[in-house]
Parts: C-alpha cells; structure tokens; sequence
C-alpha cells in the first residue's frame, strides 16, 4: 500500500477519463426511470427531425428514380390567348411540323371534342358528367407520354375507326370500369372500352379523360382536327434547343399562343413544394429539441439538488470542484445523448416503416443522422453546464450534518 | 518521534449576516497515533470543529494545520487532495451508494488518487477483510445490516491508509451492540497507528477512549489532555 501514501503534499487528487464514465453512468443507473423519461424529450426532438429529413429524401429518392425511367426529355406545349385574350387555337398541321423538327423523336397528341361527354349508360343523368373529358387521341401517344395498361390494349388504326375508347385510370375508376369489352354511354352512343391505361405520370392530365380515334370522333362528332395538347420527346441534349424552336413552328404566325412547358420540372416544383413544407415540419422539430433540452437541464438541476450529500461524500474522498463539474456534466452528456441515440432509432424506423408504406426505398442520409446525434452532444452540454457548475459550488461540508 | 497532526490555534468560524460564532477561539492539538473524543450536546461546536479538521471548511479567523498544512493558504485542488490521500471520514448516515457492492463502495474511496479500477478494488477487498466483512465482499448496502453498513464505511475511509480518520457520530444509527463492534474497530484501527476523532455526543462512548476533549457554546470547557497508549510504551 505505500504506493498510494507518498508524501501527499505533492500529489494531486485524479479522476481518470474512464472513473468519470462511470460516475457518469453510475448517476443514471441509480435512477433509470427518470433518465429515459428526461432523454425521452430530446429522443422525441430528434426522431421527428430525422424522420422528417428521411422522409423527404426517400421521397426525393423515389421522384428521381421515377424521372430516371420517365425521361425529362418530354415537352407538352398548348394554345396560350390570343393578343386579346380569348383562346387560341394549335393550327391543324402542328403534329407534323413537331415531327419534323431537328431532335425530336416522338410526337403525339390530343385534341379536346367540345360538348362531348361520358357516361357509365344511357340511364345517367347527363348533368352528372363526373369531371370527365373526351379526347382525340394520335395513335403514338401513349409510347410519347410513356403511358401503361392496366388492362387491355391501345387504340390502333382498325378500333380507331370504330366506336371504342381507352379510359384513363381516374375515368375508369369513376365510371366503374374494370374489364375490357365494357360499354359506356359517350356522345349519345355506345362505345366499346379496349383499354385502361395506369395513372400517366407525365401526364396526370390523361388520367381523367376518355380516349377515342381520330377518323370515328370526326365522324360523329366534326372534331376539327386541332390539337390542343402536342407530346413530344426529343434527345436529351437537343431539349432546349427544341422546346425554343416549337412555338416558332408550330404558330409562325403567333409564337406567343404557345405555351410549352416541361413536365418533369413540374414535378420537380411539386416537390420542392414539399421541401418548403419539410423546412417547416424541421423548424418544429428543432423546437422539441430544445424543450428536450431544457428536460434535460431541469432534470439535472433537481439532481443537484438532491444529492448534495453525494456531493459532499465525494468532495469528503478527495474530489476537487473540477472533479464534480465533470462529473454531472458527463451526466448530462450522457443522458441527452442517451435520447439522441434512441430518437435516431426511433426517427429511422419511422422512416423505414413510412417508405415501406408508399412503396419506396428508404433513405436516410448518414450526415443528418451524424448531425443529429452531434446535434444532442452539443445540447447536452449547454443543458448540463449551469448544473455542473451549481455542483461544483456544493460546499464540501455537505455530506455532514442532519 | 510523534509530531502534531491537528494544530488549531486560536481558530474563530462565523456564519451569516449578522455572523454567528460557532467556534470561538479554539485551541487544540492533536498528535499523530492518538485516539481522541470530541464530545458536547448538539449546537456546541461539534461539526464545525470536524469540517475545519477535515479541511472541508476554512477558519474564519485563527490558523488551522492539518498534516503540517496550513488550511487557510490551500487552494481548492490541493485542500483535495489532503483529503485525498491523508484523511478518511465516516459519517454517522453511512453514505454507501444504494445499488453497489461493498466492495465496490469501498473502491470509491480511491477513485480520486487516479488509479485503476481493478487496483482500487484488490485495496478494497484487503480493506473489507480488515473490518472483518470479507464474506460480504458482494452485498450490495440494502442486503447488509446497520453495524456492517459502518463497517464498509470505515473500510472506504481506511482504504487509501489515511494518516487521519474522522468520525461523525459513527455509532449515531446503529444498536449498542453493533456500536461497540465499530467502536472496537476505530481502536483496532488506531492501534496499527492511524490517528482516529471521534466526533459524538454519546458520553458513555465517550468515556471509553483516552482522550476526551469537550465542546460547549463554540468553546473547549475541558480536555483530558495527550494519553501515551500502550502502543507508545
């Protein structure tokens, strides 16, 4: 034992980085339920930051995937107003002169039929027309739109000719249709469905329109032969230079009458529309936090105060004020990285599990996980510096007397 | 060659505003090796003496040496580590760490010299088996009784072999048989050389030690003075 008792004059009390770990932990063992409770809150602060961020990425993730397959090579252009503000009109021949243009791959179209509508039979009130248009649609639409079936098959050049239609996948499921060879009630007529298309993402337009060809609706109902939406698809590097060129060619006359716009990045806008919404539901988690935070200081406040006879004791076996300050502040950090850790935890599985749901892959970006676990490190301390300090003042004398 | 542990000299301690005197103007002096008993009712003096003796408290005015080390000119970090390395305290509630072992209270007695765990704990198990509790080594406070709760207080006091060790009423809570155990402890404890105060209000215990100094309104009303025990002889 002469080791330990040297003449003491010259040595100094020590704690070791390890002892104060476990003096550290030793506070939350004695006392576990009220240490999950108080890191409960910060666990609460982060879960919601971490699976807000991990949601919008995974979302983020899925639209990107999705524009990967689709293509942002598609360009849609429209009838704009006229100079005096009525509706403009694309001239007859704008699908071929689209054809023709430098770069462009597909065209397709659709020509609204004014007047027309569907129903399920004759037996429906015509006021009750559900929402649903009728539509002129060019054979190549659905390999421009990149449109899928559900059930059934396209339009070609015979059934175009004939009293049938292709549903869009709103139409169908408005008008109860599930099954090819079902007849609807459209224009005074009976038409034959040969097809259900899936939701067109590229066109979500399509998804409530009735789809009919070229040569019947000219027959039955004078379509005019204009379009009034043109799809095209071009070569990837040639898009913009194509979509300046299409007004010019389409509407010599009046380029300003057509509007062309780029479905892709009005998905990409719907979706950092959501981001907005995501910096927002942040800025509430931000706010759980920081009452976790303050959780975690009351906790620790109320710990001080408690166990000033700890305090004494220990100051009694040597332990210096720095000694006391580490102690309780290891406390804090522990306990508010406790709850860090577990809102991880609890932040990507809520994640993990809202993916699964909507069919994505999950994405939880490491940085934020890091930054949030970093995030209650640094909270910790601030929340544990005024109670380790209030510790440390703790007079000596206080493990003696009543 | 014996030299003087405890050197108060005309030692005041106040507190509040408008200032009490707890202590005033005591003189005492305590020699290394000897047994001593601080006795008075409550109120007397009694703690504050034990806090400035145990350099958790300064005087107010007067000079106190503990170990050759004047209290009043110490820092906080080293006043630490004199209690450290050089003085043991029992307290008369025990203080045991609810939840582990004895064994491991006990090493908490050397966990501010900065050795290793696994160290403090073999000192530990040697101090354990010094106040006869080596078949407790794992119990945790809860599993022991009264008398041996003190026991393993006495055994995390002792463990760093302090050249002093205060006791604050160490038989306060405990049965007179189990209090008799731990007062025969302190003697044994004193006969291998450490110097042991006993601070009590218990005359009978009191009695019972060679050297009885008394305390009464902050002052020492009488002090039956040094006793060579037969360990000097």
């Amino acid at each position: 034992m002469s080791g330990i008792n040297n003449p003491a004059s010259r040595k100094r009390s020590r704690l070791r980085g390890g002892d104060v770990l476990y003096l550290g932990t030793a506070g939350l063992r004695a006392r576990p339920t009220r240490a999950v409770l108080s890191a409960l809150g910060i666990a609460i602060g982060i879960a919601a930051m971490i699976a807000v961020v991990g949601i919008s990425s995974s979302s983020q993730a899925k639209l990107n995937e999705q524009l990967s397959t689709l293509g942002t090579n598609l360009l849609s252009m429209q009838a704009g107003k006229t100079l005096f503000g009525k509706d403009a009109q694309l001239p007859e021949d704008s699908v071929n002169k689209v054809a023709a243009l430098d770069g462009v791959l597909r065209v397709g179209s659709t020509g609204r039929v004014t007047g027309i509508s569907i129903y399920r039979s004759n037996l429906i009130d015509t006021a009750a027309s559900g929402g649903l248009g009728v539509d002129v649609a060019s054979l190549g639409l659905p390999a421009v739109v990149g449109a899928t079936f559900d059930t059934g098959t396209w339009l070609n050049a015979a059934s175009s000719e004939y009293p049938a239609v292709v549903l869009g996948s709103k139409a169908a499921a408005r008008l109860g249709i599930v099954s090819v060879g079902s007849l609807v009630w459209l224009g005074g007529q009976q038409f034959s469905v040969v097809g259900v298309l899936d939701p067109v993402v590229l066109a979500p337009e399509l998804d409530s329109t009735a789809l009919i060809g070229e040569t019947i609706a000219a027959e039955l109902f004078g379509f005019d032969h204009h379009p009034t939406t043109i799809y095209e698809r071009s070569a990837d590097k040639l898009v913009g230079q194509v979509r300046s060129l299409l007004p010019r060619t389409v509407n010599p006359a009046a380029p300003d009458e057509v509007d062309v716009v780029r479905p892709s990045d009005a998905l990409a806008a719907k979706n950092a529309a959501d981001q907005a919404f995501t910096g927002l539901l942040l800025a509430l988690g931000s706010v759980a936090l920081l009452v976790g935070g303050i959780g975690v200081a009351n906790t620790m406040v109320i710990s001080v105060l408690e166990r000033r006879r700890e305090i004494g004791l220990r100051r009694a076996l040597g332990a210096t004020r720095g000694h006391i300050r580490a102690q309780f502040l290891t406390e804090a950090l522990l306990l508010s990285a406790l709850g860090g850790v577990g809102g991880a935890a609890i932040g990507s599985a809520a994640t993990a599990m809202f993916a699964v749901v909507n069919g994505w892959q999950a994405v939880i970006p490491l940085p934020v996980l890091g930054a949030g676990i970093g995030a209650t490190v640094v909270i910790g301390a601030i929340a544990g510096m005024y109670p380790a300090v209030r510790a440390s003042r703790t007079p000596p004398t206080s493990a003696l007397g009543s | 060659m014996t030299r003087d542990i405890v050197a108060l000299s005309d030692v005041t301690r106040s507190y509040g505003e408008p200032p009490t005197q707890a202590l005033k103007g005591v003189d005492l002096t305590v020699e290394e090796g000897e047994l001593v008993a601080i006795v008075g009712p409550s109120g007397s003096g009694k703690s504050t003496m034990l806090n400035l003796i145990g350099t958790l408290d300064r005087p107010t005015s007067g000079t106190a040496f503990i170990d050759g080390a004047d209290v009043s000119r110490m820092s906080d970090v080293r006043l630490s580590a004199l209690r450290a390395y050089r003085i043991g305290f029992v307290f008369q509630q025990f203080h045991l760490t609810e939840g582990f072992s004895a064994i491991d209270n006990v090493a908490d007695g050397l966990i501010y010299t900065g050795i290793s765990r696994r160290q403090r704990r073999l000192f530990a198990r040697k101090a354990l088996e010094r106040v006869g509790l080596d078949h407790r080594l794992d119990h945790k406070p809860n599993q022991l009784s009264g008398g041996e709760r003190q026991r393993v207080a006495i055994a995390r006091a002792v463990v760093g072999e302090p050249s002093l060790l205060l006791a604050d009423e160490p038989t306060g809570n405990l049965d007179s048989t189990s209090g008799a155990g731990v007062v025969e402890l302190l003697r044994d404890l004193n006969e291998t050389g450490t110097t042991v105060i006993v601070i009590t209000h218990d005359i009978d215990l009191a009695e019972s030690l060679p050297r009885r100094v008394s305390l009464r309104d902050g002052r020492i009303v009488a002090d039956s003075g040094r006793v060579d025990s037969g360990r000097a002889a």
